[in-house]
């Protein structure tokens, strides 16, 4: 049993059933790109088409390596929400849109978590 | 309503009506590139994933990134990246209502799309 009233457990929500969290997670999420895009791509740049040892040695320090880390947590969160809107926006029928926003979550979840995986087993 | 005929009837959005506008394809460039990143930040796990597996492993991923065809998908990415930061920006700042001017949203287009193949040229001249 719920002690909340009814008021309070929709106020806020709205027809898309999360309130403002995806507008907000989306543009959170934005702002932290616009200096973490910097920080990744220009080390990331640097380092493609250098031998083995130079990345290993590169994404072994701390700082390439969280930085790294963090690019690839936010960028598949932007990445899922902005591609959940824009599915929601030209995919109807139940299956394919439900099917679509289903792969997406799940394609983001799953290279988000590889590409962290993979800085930690260089970094560590 | 079940046997009204629905398939004669125009549908929105009439896209055909409008004509081109810089603020239009700024708009459309910031979906195609979102969407289209989603392709260069695959090859870039991938790519970590390679040179955490092994150096075996790490020299396939590298001759395909470095071969012509993962060069023009860097780059093109690299563009995208650039142009979707950049008007990414121009968003947030019509969020607190900054620069919705009719004129200055056109001018701001421009700057996006310049300053996008500017910042792409530096990235890759400077590394």
């Amino acid at each position: 049993m719920s002690f909340l009233t009814d008021r309070k457990r929709v106020t806020g929500l709205g027809s898309a059933k999360d309130g403002t969290h995806h507008f907000v997670t989306q543009r959170v999420t934005a702002i932290a790109l616009i200096v973490l895009v910097i920080l990744f791509v220009l080390p990331f740049a640097y380092n493609v088409g250098e031998s083995y040892d130079r990345v290993i040695e590169a994404y072994s320090h701390p700082i390439n390596a969280i930085i790294a880390m963090a690019f690839f947590i936010t960028a598949f969160l932007h990445l899922k929400l902005g591609l959940q809107v824009v599915i929601e926006d030209y995919v109807h029928g139940p299956f394919w849109r439900n099917f679509l926003l289903l792969s997406n979550t799940l394609f983001c979840w799953l290279f988000g978590l590889t590409g962290v995986f993979a800085v930690a087993k260089i970094a560590l | 309503m079940a046997d009204v005929n629905r398939g004669n009837r125009p549908l929105s959005p009439h896209l055909s009506v409008y004509h081109f506008s810089l603020t239009m394809f700024t708009s459309i460039m910031h979906r195609i590139t979102g969407v289209g990143l989603t392709l260069g930040l695959v090859l870039v796990v991938w790519w970590f994933l390679a040179a955490s597996t092994g150096p075996e492993y790490f020299e396939t991923a590298n001759a395909v990134l470095t071969s012509w065809f993962g060069i023009v998908i860097l780059v093109g990415s690299l563009w995208a990246l650039w142009f979707h930061a950049c008007n990414g920006i121009r968003h947030l700042l019509w969020d607190v209502i900054i620069g919705l001017e009719k004129q200055l949203a056109q001018s701001t287009s421009v700057v996006v799309l310049v300053l996008s193949v500017l910042l792409t040229i530096l990235t890759v001249v400077i590394v």
